[in-house]
């Protein structure tokens, strides 16, 4: 029986406190080396304690993430009205683009790096190609599947090509918009953080090898929990603008 | 919410019908003279959907183009719209033929349409953000119209609130907002229950009356069609050809009791035996 009064944001929590609390009882049952696996109140003390280097390593990720994120909407939406709306684009891009959508990221990653060097157009560069995929493909999409009796009317209403394509299939597109940067995002901090592993002297993925080196684990781990944080604020972020920009998806039903 | 969805019937108005036009109408306002439709099929027989169709439609007036599911009035009906074109014959409106679609036509779908991130208001507004507002006053003229249907206090509802129904009364006013002078309509309650069919059939009688809006309606329901209209195509099946064309001398205001009338039932009798349900 599921109690109704319960949020819905309870029960992961709830599981995620259990899985803390075995966590910790094996920790300390074992005694393990907190090099190899440190207890989840290591890593909170860790967390909290060395806030400000954490802090300072978040910011170039973040960076990262977002730039890469940007420039794969300003690049990947109207790449996608090209494919949507041309049959040409459509045959010649489309099966190109998804065939480098095979290459793995981390095998090409030490390729950017001799292209773009240490700096931060690197992790940009690489989160920016995995953002740019689910882009792409989730607007072709949308912009394919306009309901056929919304076209219908603008036709019988003689609208120009400009006025379907802004007032009814753009809008038509959105959830599917934001469907492709809810992925896109995750990915573009995963992209980044590939860019610090292969070359970088900051930034939270460069602080996880740090501090791997240097046998400190509960810090790699902090570093770790970080990430995730990250991950979770921009993927929730980009919900709240999806929230703000369709205002009728949130209208209840009669 | 609910409750608002429950009130939001039209108003009871007493159905008032069409201002007739002079007895023997001058010049036709549409005229449709052999139309033809066919349909060239890879490897396979031409398929022919439309054989020969022609009459006249006067201002004012309804026409009904009724016929069983797949017989052809639907691509009649789009080509009357200038939304497909036609084999042969010729479709004038007003004076001018037909071969694309004409801006001051208004449509009505099986289907509402509705843009579902469009309120109510800018639904019935969209027309007027495509072709401008010559006349001015569009803002009113969706007011009134809201009003007429009975959906105002709905403006800033979105379609996903609404009931079926309901969203198909916004269809209807946003084909009228910009006073087209053809209202065509594809089985434009063909999705809704019966008694909200009722309802809506009640409520398209006052519109006309309080618009004089000229109409081509497409339907299958024979009641449908002898109730609402003042003329009534029967299509026959593939190819559609008019197998009757009935004169509804009915007279106006029509009200629910109509139907139960003897003449009604005549009428009835006859587009059924042209339909070739009855003998």
């Amino acid at each position: 029986m599921i109690p109704q009064s319960l949020g819905r944001s309870a029960y992961p929590l709830l599981g995620l406190v259990v899985i803390l609390a075995l966590w910790q009882i094996y920790t300390s049952v074992t005694g393990i080396s907190p090099l190899v696996l440190p207890s989840p109140m290591e890593i909170a003390s860790v967390s909290v304690k060395r806030y400000d280097l954490l802090l300072q390593q978040t910011w170039p990720t973040l960076v990262e993430t977002i730039l890469g994120f940007g420039l794969a909407l300003l690049l990947g939406i109207p790449l996608a009205v090209f494919v949507a709306n041309s049959r040409l684009f459509n045959l010649v891009l489309y099966p190109i683009l998804v065939a480098t959508q095979s290459i793995p990221k981390v095998a090409i990653a030490p390729i950017i790096l001799v292209w773009f060097g240490l700096g931060i157009s690197s992790k940009l560069a690489l989160a920016f190609l995995v953002a740019f995929f689910p882009i792409v493909v989730d607007t072709a999409t949308g912009l394919q599947a306009t309901p056929p009796g919304l076209l219908e009317l603008a036709r019988a209403l003689c609208a120009s090509p400009r006025q379907v394509f802004f007032k009814v299939q753009m809008p038509a597109a959105l959830p599917f918009i934001f469907a492709g940067s809810k992925v896109a995002i995750t990915l573009a901090v995963i992209g980044a953080v590939i860019g610090e592993f292969v070359g970088s002297v900051t930034g939270l993925g460069n602080l996880v090898l740090a501090a791997n080196a240097q046998l400190d684990g509960p810090l790699a781990w902090a570093a770790l929990v970080w990430l995730s944080a990250l991950g979770i604020v921009l993927f929730a972020a980009v919900a709240l603008v999806e929230r703000l920009m369709m205002p009728w998806e949130r209208a209840g039903q009669h | 919410m609910t409750d608002r969805a429950v009130q939001g019937r039209p108003p009871q108005v007493k159905p008032v019908g069409p201002t007739r036009s002079a007895v023997s109408p001058s010049p036709a306002f549409g005229h449709f003279e052999n139309v033809h439709k066919s349909f060239k099929r890879p490897g396979q027989a031409t398929l022919v959907a439309i054989d020969s169709v022609s009459f006249d439609l006067y201002t004012g007036q309804l026409i009904s183009l009724l016929g069983p599911s797949g017989c052809g009035k639907t691509t009649f009906l789009r080509i009357a719209a200038g939304l497909i074109p036609k084999t042969s014959g010729t479709v004038e409106i007003s004076g001018s033929k037909v071969e694309r679609p004409q801006p001051d036509f208004g449509m009505v779908f099986q289907q509402s349409n509705l843009m579902p991130w469009r309120t109510v208001l800018k639904n019935v507004l969209f027309p007027i953000e495509i072709q401008g507002d010559p006349n001015g006053g569009a803002a009113q003229r969706a007011a009134d119209l809201l009003t007429l249907v009975g959906l105002s206090g709905f403006e800033h509802y979105y379609p996903s609130q609404l009931s079926g129904g309901m969203q198909q009364r916004v269809a209807l006013c946003r084909a009228l907002v910009h006073q087209p002078k053809l209202l065509l309509m594809d089985e434009p309650f063909g999705a809704l229950d019966e008694l909200t069919r009722m309802e809506m059939q009640d409520l398209l009688m006052d519109i006309r009356a309080k618009t004089g809006a000229t109409a081509i309606l497409v339907t299958h329901s024979i009641s449908e069609a002898i109730y609402l209209s003042d003329k009534v195509a029967v299509f026959s099946s593939r190819p559609a050809r008019i197998a009757d064309f009935i004169s509804v001398e009915l007279p106006y205001p029509r009200r629910p009791e109509t139907r139960y009338a003897p003449e009604f039932t005549d009428l009835e009798h006859r587009a059924g035996r042209a339909l070739g349900i009855t003998r």
